[in-house]
């Protein structure tokens, strides 16, 4: 199942090229971008592990394209996010994020219902992929 | 060129103008205002300003080239400034900047201007993410490394400077896109330093010499940098000037424009001193201005020259 999260989600995966013209264009709003990975794509999980630091002061996309391909080299196997955080006064928080990296397989969410008194029923999902311990989901 | 440029029409047949108005172009994507200003402001560097002229109009065909599809590899733009201290190799790497940036081969134009301690750490693990910190805020621009061959230790294996120079010259290798770097220093220690690392050589395209200044040269500077700031001369503290050039060049440290710039910068100090001594009454805007034979002959350049003419 492929997991829509964050901006651009329900288009087909961007290219490298559009990558950069969509950090180029956080980077001329004075937005810091930076990169975050996980293996958990649970949408409750919103803490992931952030990649090198953020980039304040780049002026040009090239930049975080690097840490990219770095990153993609250490954790391709995982979800990458983009993260352009604006530290403008009043807002401080983030403007923009999406995927910038996916798992080759992505084999989705298990639903389970627990039964309660009467006849309530409470809803949960959990990751297949969380049933591994993490650093081995996701092969 | 007429030539060329009908059998260019008869190539591409594409329907796309086959045909490029160089002279157009040059002063369009303001190059030439560029090499125009270069001429202006700075004084002498003759063999630079022709060196970047040529530079510059082979990048400019380049271009031209390019949108014709008759070249797809970005010319490899790396550069190294040679000459001794105070001979304008900032000032110019910030002109290539912008004139890069003119013509398209960088996408921002800014400078980032470093040295080995920017570069490499203190221990181990710490040069790749500084190198690495510093090579991505230079993306998109020009990242301008002065006395390069610090990063080289000779006598040290183990040093640090060693890791960050094999960062760099994957990035100047890889990303020849995103970034130019322009190595500098004085001569003959930067060809030590491409001796061994051949590896820069060979990925430097453009070895560009900076000349000295001629004393005619640093004293139309010295007047230059005074205009600047609302100064001027009187005659003999002109004449006294040029004295006191022929005097410092003889003398050791001695930094070409950079030096003069520290000579005017004591003058005024005791331009200022005299005023302020001599004040009783007001004082003309002439006089707050005006740069004397007394407050150069101050200079202790012409205390040590008598002095060291009595000596033998």
């Amino acid at each position: 199942m492929r997991i829509t999260q964050g901006a651009f989600s329900f288009l087909p995966d961007l290219t490298d090229d559009q990558i950069t013209r969509q950090v180029q264009y956080c980077i001329d709003n004075g937005w810091a971008v930076s990169l975050e990975f996980t293996d958990d794509p649970h949408p409750r999980n919103t803490y992931w592990d952030m990649w090198a630091h953020p980039m304040f002061d780049n002026p040009d996309a090239a930049a975080l394209m690097m840490e990219l391909r770095e990153c993609r080299k250490v954790y391709g196997d995982r979800y990458i996010r983009l993260v352009a955080f604006d530290n403008s006064h009043g807002w401080e928080s983030v403007k923009l994020s999406f995927l910038v990296n996916r798992p080759a397989e992505e084999p989705g969410f298990h639903l389970a219902r627990q039964e309660g008194e009467g006849r309530v029923v409470r809803y949960t999902t959990s990751a297949y992929a969380t049933d591994r311990p993490a650093g081995q989901r996701y092969g | 060129m007429a030539d060329a440029t009908m059998t260019l029409s008869a190539d591409t047949a594409s329907g796309a103008s086959g045909a490029v108005d160089l002279r157009a172009q040059y002063v369009e994507s303001g190059v030439k205002e560029v090499l125009d200003e270069l001429d202006r402001e700075l004084i002498g560097l003759k063999p630079v300003k022709q060196r970047i002229r040529e530079t510059a109009a082979l990048l400019l065909v380049e271009r031209a080239r390019r949108s014709l599809g008759l070249a797809h590899e970005t010319p490899t733009l790396h550069m190294s400034f040679s000459g001794n201290p105070g001979t304008g190799k900032t000032t110019v790497a910030l002109r290539m900047a912008n004139l890069l940036h003119r013509l398209g081969y960088i996408r921002k134009g800014h400078l980032v201007s470093v040295t080995r301690d920017d570069l490499v750490g203190q221990y181990i693990g710490h040069t790749a993410p500084k190198t690495k910190e510093i090579l991505k805020k230079a993306m998109g621009g020009v990242l301008f490394i002065d006395e390069a061959y610090y990063l080289h230790r000779q006598e040290n294996e183990r040093d640090y400077g060693q890791e960050a120079i094999e960062i760099l010259l994957q990035v100047m290798e890889n990303q020849r896109d995103d970034l130019v770097v322009i190595l500098a220093g004085y001569g003959d220690r930067m060809d030590k330093f491409f001796e061994s690392n051949p590896g820069f050589r060979s990925r430097i395209a453009h070895h560009i010499d900076f000349p000295d200044y001629s004393s005619d040269e640093l004293l139309r500077i010295a007047e230059t940098m005074l205009t600047r700031q609302n100064y001027n001369f009187d005659e003999p503290g002109r004449t006294i000037m040029a004295d006191y050039i022929e005097h410092r060049r003889r003398q050791p440290h001695f930094a070409n424009a950079r030096s003069i710039r520290n000579a005017l910068d004591r003058a005024r100090l005791r331009h200022a001193n005299r005023l302020f001594e001599a004040s009783n009454g007001p004082t003309d805007s002439t006089a707050l201005s005006t740069i004397t034979a007394e407050d150069i002959r101050g200079s202790r350049v012409f205390a040590r020259s008598t002095g060291k003419e009595k000596v033998p």
